[in-house]
């Protein structure tokens, strides 16, 4: 079956880079570049020292506002989660303000923080932030209190409690909120430098767009893609592993 | 309501009231934000006046596009995977990581494809809401209960009756639940594209005033999208949360 599946995917792929190539031969160079050269186009943008600064900036950027997403989110979360009233009050709130959009506040940022690289460092972890929250909460919230009771029918000490009960208990569901916010914060991220930014890979894209420099655009948006997907399918398979583990 | 949402209203209202004193106190200068009230102020003569009407209408004519096609092809997109196992066998994997991606890459291509105009805003916004709309219509479809199919074949419905009778209707609260979400991911998608690359709508909006220094309107406009925002989600959240008690009952 696994064999199978993965001939399928591979099926599926194939047929997106004859559909590209097709939309290539439709619409011509005008529009977008063929599968084959937006690839060597990539790959040499990788080798040239140009465009280095702004790949840093954005892993940079990217970084820093994972690094506050994954801190504040979870340990908030499980602070929230660890008192039901407080899950009770808080969790709608949470859900309500994932739902917004949350470009609107952009500007906001901006005035706060100014035109450096700490808007779009705020800016993507608060697109990550709210979802690790959330799924933190849960995940604490959904400990089998069976666990718990036998933890204490044991005498465990509390950090025996943290040690063996509660973090193997919740780091599984935590992980996949993890996942989904590495997925948002990136997001975040690059949308932050689309708009009011000197510097990084959103900025590099806009500038083409300006320019309408068609072989730059599709080459930013496949490294984007290779970079989401690759990065996602590690987290995924850790994910499950995890997962598996705790079944 | 309940008591904890009397807390909630509290802690937004408590919070309110704190950003503006801060304002009003001048510990946060009026460059970077002006005091809630003078906010609401705002909103209310951008409504009176009806001077960016067209903007509304704009944004709300690409929003009610994309929530239909995502609503719409989300669910043939679902009911296709949960009923073909091949396709679900290729889909799957690039559902789980849908979100890898942040759709609005493809911004640029599709502008150079279709012009600045509605469709590549309109087409970004189904990127983001056709995903959770297929994947909760699969996930709804595979709870129904065995012992539902059974008294269906019991019955001798035919395939139709058993699909529009049975399954549709007990995978409904959690169809309704991708609704939601498709809705919401519309609304995000519309905006964010209408605030880089557009010269009309509501995000063009606040983009602009914010590109002029004008604060005030700036405010006035986040306050009024949030607003709408947050009652449209959270109306239809109180709804589908119904939906489910009701069935788990």
């Amino acid at each position: 079956m696994k064999a199978r599946q993965a001939i399928y995917v591979a099926g599926f792929v194939a047929l997106l880079l004859i559909l590209w190539q097709g939309l290539f031969l439709l619409f011509g160079l005008r529009v977008l570049t063929p599968p084959w050269s937006t690839f060597a186009n990539a790959w040499n943008m990788l080798r040239m020292p140009y465009y280095w600064p702004d790949i840093m900036e954005s892993i940079r950027a990217f970084v820093i506002a994972l690094l506050i997403a994954f801190g504040l989110g979870s340990i908030g979360g499980i602070l929230i989660g660890t008192s039901r009233t407080c899950s009770e009050v808080l969790e709608p709130l949470l859900v309500n303000i994932n739902t917004i959009p949350k470009v609107a506040l952009y500007p906001v940022i901006l005035l706060i923080f100014g035109l450096g690289i700490w808007a779009k460092v705020v800016f993507g972890a608060l697109h990550g932030i709210i979802p690790i929250m959330i799924s933190s909460i849960g995940a604490v919230r959904n400990v089998n209190p069976i666990y718990i009771r036998s933890g204490r029918a044991m005498h465990l000490t509390r950090w025996q409690m943290i040690r063996l009960i509660w973090v193997p208990a919740c780091v599984p569901e935590m992980f996949s909120g993890l996942r989904l916010g590495f997925s948002l914060t990136l997001l975040g991220t690059i949308f932050g430098e689309f708009f009011a930014s000197q510097k990084g890979v959103g900025f590099l894209l806009m500038n083409a767009i300006d320019l309408r420099n068609i072989p730059t655009i599709m080459a930013l948006i496949l490294l984007l893609v290779i970079f989401a997907v690759v990065c996602n399918s590690a987290l995924l398979a850790a994910d499950r592993r995890l997962h598996r583990r705790q079944a | 309501m309940t008591r904890y949402a009397w807390v909630r209203i509290s802690i937004v209202a408590g919070a309110a009231l704190i950003l503006e004193i801060l304002c009003r106190t001048g510990v946060v200068p009026r460059l970077i934000m002006i005091p809630p009230s003078e906010m609401m102020a705002s909103a209310w003569q951008i409504l009176a006046s009806g001077e960016i009407k067209s903007d509304f209408y704009f944004s709300f004519v690409n929003i009610a596009l994309a929530i239909g096609f995502s609503v719409v092809g989300g669910f043939i997109t679902g009911l296709a995977i949960y009923s073909a196992p091949v396709l679900r066998a290729t889909l799957e994997p690039f559902l789980t990581s849908y979100s890898a991606v942040p759709p609005i890459v493809f911004h640029p291509m599709l502008i150079v494809i279709f012009g600045l105009n509605r469709a590549p805003q309109v087409i970004i916004a189904v990127m983001f809401g056709l995903v959770p709309m297929a994947i909760h219509t699969i996930s709804g479809l595979r709870r129904i209960r065995p012992v539902f199919l059974k008294v269906g074949r019991a019955n001798r419905l035919s395939r139709a009756a058993s699909i529009f009778q049975i399954q549709l209707p007990a995978a409904a609260p959690y169809i309704f639940v991708g609704v939601t979400l498709a809705v919401s991911y519309s609304v995000i998608g519309v905006i964010s594209t209408e605030f880089i690359l557009s010269a009309s709508g509501i995000g063009h909006q606040i983009s602009f005033a914010y590109d002029n220094y004008d604060n005030r309107t700036m405010y006035g406009l986040v306050l009024l999208l949030l607003a709408t925002a947050t009652l449209l989600n959270s109306s239809l959240r109180h709804y589908s949360q119904r939906m489910l008690q009701r069935w788990t009952r």
